[in-house]
């Protein structure tokens, strides 16, 4: 059995989390913090993607990114190549699918603080960069870690829309969903059994280390 | 989402009886159907008042679906070996297993991009401005298989291979084509025929170039309304019934074709 499909949807599922992660917390932060009262409407932009099928995403993905499409043009012309099958492709689909899952939990701890620690801390002179990164960031700590963790898994785990714009391309597109479900497609059950016991494996194992560090409130700033 | 969708069938049919009776015909055909399917299912309900449920699908999940136990009357497999397997499993009868058409296989492309296929056939392929060639997956679709064959015949497979891309079936390799995303679309010419595809350039690849496209259908064993079922593979079985198969782009069992080889 090749591993190549377990190993390019952990490298998906990582290089997702970490650039959802710098994406939803400016985000995150402002929808917590705004006074602004036309600001349910950008919540329920955000939350658009838990509605739309993945299929449907991934076709509209798809023609975004086709040569016709503005996403497909712009990028024809920086890099040379079309955007469709591949990787940067499916990280870019996989942004658009995962982005609830990094930026609810972001808010909905940022909106738990108390608010008197921040106008301490801007009372006694910090900075608003200061105050995030000092005050907000530390203990918001669990909803950070809960943010990487479902943006990994969702990803992980993403089937409709790496189906729509992967192409099923060996080491470029095809993730393990995608060979699961191409195994069970060619009647090898066997081969599918065995990948998705691999997939359920490594990830119980990864989310095992998130939560068990965390239950330990593990965080570089409190942990003393 | 089809993981979910088959988990869920699951859970539902474990709740069904097994053999459901009901007055609708209901059929099971490969994507490449589509269209052939529709029409027919219609002018049999409009000549008989019988009524026809249509699903469509690749064949493979079709397969699985039914191996456990899904309710479907009639299977229009995209090749013979899903219900030939069907069979051997008991879960078909084996005196319906008919022949109702030979695929055929076609190459697409937008028409703006002019890359002319009806003149240059194969070596369109090899066109610089082809950065992408979809074809469905050979590893299951019969059609991918048939692309991969002819592409191996016609001499340009090694060269091409770096370009071809895969739908999960025929007709997502038809989207990637249609959508511009790959520049040409070896693909099945009932899908190329249809009204969406009207506006770009074919060939159609001569039948010798791959092995035939044998499309079976097969009464699947506990089809509630079995007289319904085959009244209707009967009617696939007739004239007007093949009339219209050809009229999509499928070669009828022994007959020549219908739809010229010309753009």
């Amino acid at each position: 059995m090749s591993l190549d499909p377990i190993l390019l949807s952990l490298r998906l599922a990582a290089t997702v989390s970490v650039i959802l992660l710098l994406i939803a917390l400016p985000v995150a932060y402002w929808l917590a913090f705004t006074k602004w009262r036309g600001k349910f409407l950008l919540e329920s932009v955000v939350a658009l993607p838990l509605v739309l099928p993945p299929t449907v995403l991934g076709f509209y993905a798809l023609i975004a990114m086709g040569p016709r499409g503005p996403l497909g043009k712009v990028w024809q012309s920086l890099f040379g190549h079309s955007l469709a099958f591949t990787f940067e492709g499916l990280v870019l689909a996989s942004l658009l699918y995962s982005f609830p899952f990094a930026v609810q939990p972001l808010v909905a701890s940022f909106e738990s603080l108390d608010r008197r620690l921040l106008d301490a801390s801007s009372v006694l002179g910090a900075s608003r960069w200061r105050t995030f990164a000092r005050v907000i960031v530390p203990l918001s700590w669990p909803g950070l870690v809960t943010a990487v963790v479902l943006s990994l898994a969702h990803t992980l785990g993403e089937f409709g829309v790496v189906l729509m714009v992967g192409g099923n391309l060996p080491g470029v597109t095809r993730t393990a969903s995608i060979d699961i479900y191409d195994r069970v497609q060619a009647l090898d059950y066997a081969g599918a059994h065995e990948m998705a016991l691999l997939l359920l494996v490594i990830a119980f194992v990864v989310l095992s280390i998130v939560y068990g560090v965390n239950r330990r409130v593990w965080s570089p700033w409190t942990a003393r | 989402m089809h993981r979910a969708a088959i988990t869920i069938l699951g859970a539902l049919l474990s709740l069904w009886p097994y053999c459901s009776r009901a007055q609708t015909v209901r059929v099971a055909a490969a994507s490449d159907l589509q269209f052939a399917m529709t029409e027919l299912a219609a002018r049999y309900e409009k000549e008989t008042g019988t009524k026809v449920g249509l699903s469509f699908g690749s064949s493979g999940n079709f397969f699985a679906l039914i191996q456990n136990g899904a309710p479907f009357d009639l299977f229009f497999s995209a090749d013979r070996s899903y219900p030939e397997r069907l069979i051997e499993a008991g879960m078909a009868d084996r005196n319906s297993l008919y022949i109702y058409a030979l695929g055929r296989l076609a190459l697409w492309a937008p028409s703006e991009a002019g890359l002319k296929l009806a003149e240059k056939g194969f070596s369109a392929l090899a066109d610089p401005r082809v950065q992408k060639i979809a074809i469905a997956n050979p590893e299951h679709a019969p059609y991918g298989r048939a692309a991969v064959a002819a592409l191996q015949k016609a001499g340009v497979y090694e060269q091409v291979k770096s370009k071809l891309v895969f739908g999960e079936n025929i007709s997502q390799a038809a989207q990637f084509a249609q959508s511009g995303n790959a520049q040409i679309g070896m693909i099945a010419l009932s899908l190329v025929l249809s009204e969406s595809m009207k506006g770009g350039e074919r060939w159609i690849v001569p039948a010798d170039y791959y092995p035939p496209l044998k499309q079976a259908a097969v009464l699947i064993n506990c089809a509630g309304s079995k007289t319904e079922a085959s009244g209707f593979l009967e009617f696939v079985k007739s004239e007007a019934g093949r009339a219209i198969l050809v009229r999509h782009g499928f070669t009828a069992p022994g007959s020549s074709s219908g739809v010229e080889s010309k753009p």
